[in-house]
């Protein structure tokens, strides 16, 4: 029995989810909330968005599960001796993927290639050569590399991309008839609602995002077991390994920041606006404080403290995985203490505006307390705020953790991020030949990680900020398709 | 209005005054001097002997707050609050850790720190301007479509890889300008292209998609419909009735950004090799100079502070129906 080690982050990530879930929960409950979801819904771009955002936070979470597993009895050990545990925390992702994990080979390795990136001193029959030799694991099945890789690659590919379509049928026929069940009509009805996206959610675009991701993911896993897809970096690491290991870490660092912007420009936002005054006017002036600070100066001079404070205290943390991982939890507490002052602002203003309504004057009138009336009048009414800005600097953290991790305050240099990858490809791309695709996989994985954000965001904002629709694209439609 | 500005200026000073027990609170509590100095000579077994030297050799053998061993007012001038945070305010910066004159640093990046920013700053809104005038003149096309989702797609790039691809194409594949590096003179004009276009690249789907929304609040006025009523074409529409109306509050917004030019762009600097006032930041956080960081803060939120007092002013110019009391 492997020994379960809970990480601080894990504990924010499983916190987001039950606060995720008890959310959903409230909206089905408030018919008003049910609606402004509904159109957040009924935007195309946006569904396909919340599919990759559930593939990656779904990434996220199993990658949240970790444990330290149990190692061999040594021989001769007593019957009765305590179970010894490896010093090293895994994931259960690191589990699934643990051989992708083990095949090292010695240093860089073009995407999907046979042979080193670089020439070594070889002995082949008594000579001395320098060539450059086959990689230890990639492409290890072939028996000759230069004429059988192609063919190779092909047939895998075909392989794969047909799994992956025959996936995707599977997934859009279960959806199909789990729709017609829901709704109760006949399945041809069904998909022909979803065909002619006369259906009120606009499947017809989940379904094409679900068909791509799993074209790509039939591909790489047809791939994979045998090259290394995106290639590997210089210690000889798999990059695409590497690559999943960050979503982890961008989804930590945006839920775990705005999680800890939110008490205090909830609690300081709302009490400035309610009390005026005094109280207003010292809030006002922690927060004008916190914001003249340039942000990276600030986040910097947090992290510096904060490093010589875990130099001072190696003790405190028992495996190495333990320290970065408190250095990525206090990272991102500090990205929320010093980023509440913005929301604090909107939340002000609006707690302003809502004092002088009737409600809350009626309220009053009635001798509810004060804390009774931010608790019960204003808070429920500047959550649409508080929603809107969260979901709109998320993408805007996952950002900030790349530059942060260039100017050496970012994560752990241990912890897989998509600030380290780049960090390391900037030498990279300054060799000759040039290594590209360690930066070609973060990019990648970054930007569909950060536009489905800002499309989700984009979608949610509409939804619930009527100001913005105005500014909502008018994209001029096709004229739909006359059926016989 | 002078009576106005007096009283901002009064608060911004009050601000600073915050900023600076703030940072020293940060600097000097959470740690102490004791451990700044095992961290900058480096290594975990640092003779007590070693730490004592080095304090005294950067001014931080004295007391936080009150020096008892002094006589009058020296009491209070001998500490360490006063030598490095109350001197700031009278611009003296002291030494950097590393023996350096920091107000002489300073001057001597400001300039190149100028050189890059303003350049960026000032084309840098002259394209986001024209970019969403198109966006809003050809609205309800799929000519706006894609522009739009040009600038999404645009603002989802971390900035890092421009800078990377950037350098990469246009340096080391086609070979049209340095990699990095900075020269006084007209032979500036070659380090800064790349730096200037990518700067205005990576802001442009963000601020774009800004001015956008702002043109379109400003179409839905009433003096536009009257325009469009008395049967002015959309072009006269757009660049004589609505163009500069909504220039102001965009031109206002910036305001705020202007100071903040002289601290250069941090990350642009130091990839490209410019010895301004970021590239300089970001070295004393790598090489945890705290002194450095500490003036660039205070530095920083003055310029900020100066910001925000002329953000209020711009406002009564562009506006005269505000009024400052």
């Amino acid at each position: 029995m492997p020994k379960p080690v809970f990480l601080a982050t894990d504990f924010v990530l499983y916190l987001l989810l039950a606060a995720i879930a008890l959310y959903v929960w409230h909206v089905r409950r408030t018919p008003t909330l049910r609606a402004t979801w509904r159109t957040v819904a009924r935007d195309p771009a946006a569904m396909a968005a919340a599919v990759v955002l559930a593939v990656f936070v779904f990434v996220a979470i199993v990658d949240s599960v970790h444990f330290r597993p149990l190692l061999p009895p040594p021989p001769g050990a007593a019957a009765g001796a305590p179970a010894a545990y490896a010093p090293q925390t895994l994931s259960l992702i690191d589990v699934l993927l643990a051989a992708r994990r083990e095949s090292r080979e010695k240093t860089y390795s073009i995407p999907l290639g046979t042979h080193q990136y670089s020439k070594e001193s070889m002995l082949v029959d008594g000579k001395m050569i320098r060539d450059f030799p086959r990689l230890r694991y990639g492409g290890a099945h072939l028996k000759d590399a230069e004429t059988d890789w192609l063919g190779d690659i092909a047939w895998r590919s075909a392989v794969g991309i047909v799994g992956g379509a025959a996936c995707a049928a599977l997934l859009w026929f279960s959806l199909v008839a789990l729709r017609a069940w829901f709704v109760r009509c006949p399945l041809s009805t069904s998909w022909r609602a979803i065909r002619d996206r006369t259906a009120e959610i606009p499947w017809y675009a989940m379904l094409a995002t679900i068909a791509v991701l799993a074209l790509i993911f039939g591909w790489v896993a047809a791939l994979w077991p045998y090259y290394h897809v995106f290639g590997t970096d210089q210690t000889g690491n798999d990059v695409l390994y590497q690559a999943i290991k960050s979503i982890r870490t961008a989804i930590v660092i945006g839920s775990l920041a705005t999680l800890a912007t939110l008490p205090f420009a909830i609690v300081f936002g709302i009490l400035a606006g309610y009390y005026k005054g005094r109280v207003d006017d010292a809030i006002q002036y922690l927060y004008t404080v916190l914001s003249s600070i340039p942000s990276v100066l600030l986040i910097a001079a947090f992290v510096l403290m904060i490093q010589v404070f875990v130099d001072k205290n190696p003790q405190v943390f028992e495996t190495g995985l333990e320290r970065a991982d408190i250095r990525l939890f206090l990272l991102s507490v500090i990205l929320g203490v010093t980023g509440w002052a913005t929301l604090a602002r909107l939340l002000r203003a609006e707690t302003l505006k809502l004092t002088e309504l009737e409600f809350v004057q009626a309220a009053r009138a009635f001798g509810v307390s004060d804390l009774g009336i931010m608790r019960r009048h204003v808070l429920p009414n500047v959550m649409h705020v508080v929603l809107i800005v969260t979901v709109l600097d998320f993408s805007g953290l996952v950002l900030l953790e790349a530059v942060l991790s260039y100017v050496g305050v970012g994560v752990d240099p241990t912890t897989n991020s998509f600030g380290t990858m780049i960090n390391s490809a900037r030498t990279e791309l300054s060799r000759d030949p040039p290594v590209w695709w360690n930066l070609l996989a973060a990019f990648l994985v970054m930007v569909t990680l950060v536009l489905s954000l800002q499309l989700f965001a984009g979608a949610v904002r509409e939804a619930f900020d009527p100001r913005a629709r105005a500014f909502r694209l008018h994209r001029a439609r096709p004229a739909p398709r006359v059926t016989a | 209005m002078i009576n106005y500005i007096l009283r901002r200026l009064a608060y911004g000073v009050l601000v600073l005054i915050g900023v600076n027990l703030f940072t020293f609170l940060l600097f000097f509590t959470v740690n102490t001097p004791d451990d700044m100095a095992r961290m900058n000579i480096g290594g975990k077994r640092v003779s007590q002997d070693a730490i004592e030297k080095w304090k005294v050799e950067h001014g931080y053998d004295i007391p936080l707050f009150w020096n008892s061993a002094s006589p009058g007012v020296e009491k209070f001038t001998k500490t360490i609050f006063f030598e490095r945070s109350v001197q700031l305010f009278a611009l003296d910066f002291g030494a950097s850790d590393s023996g350096r004159d920091i107000g002489y640093e300073l001057r001597q990046r400001v300039g190149p720190s100028l050189a890059l920013a303003l350049p960026t700053f000032v084309l840098g809104i002259l394209v986001v301007i024209t970019y969403s005038l198109l966006l809003v003149f050809f609205r309800n096309t799929y000519l706006e479509f894609w522009g739009f989702a040009l600038a999404v797609f645009l603002m989802s790039i971390s900035a890092l890889f421009y800078i990377l691809l950037g350098q990469f194409f246009f340096s080391r594949l086609l070979k049209l300008v340095p990699i990095s590096g900075f020269s006084g003179g007209w032979g500036m004009f070659v380090f800064l292209a790349l730096p200037v276009i990518i700067g205005i690249v990576s802001r442009m789907g963000a601020e774009a998609l800004f001015y956008r929304a702002m043109f379109l609040e400003e179409i839905g006025k009433d003096y536009v419909r009257t325009a469009r009523a008395k049967g002015l074409s959309e072009t006269v529409v757009l660049f004589r009735h609505v163009l500069p109306n909504a220039l102001l509050p965009i031109l206002t917004s910036t305001v705020a950004v202007l100071p903040l030019l002289f601290l250069g762009a941090l990350i642009m600097e130091s990839f490209f090799g410019i010895p301004g006032l970021g590239s300089y930041t970001i070295d004393a956080i790598n090489g945890q100079d705290f002194a450095v960081v500490r003036s660039m803060v205070f530095v920083g939120s003055a310029l900020y502070i100066v910001g925000l007092i002329l953000t209020d002013i711009s406002y009564t110019l562009a506006d005269p129906r505000i009024r400052l009391g």
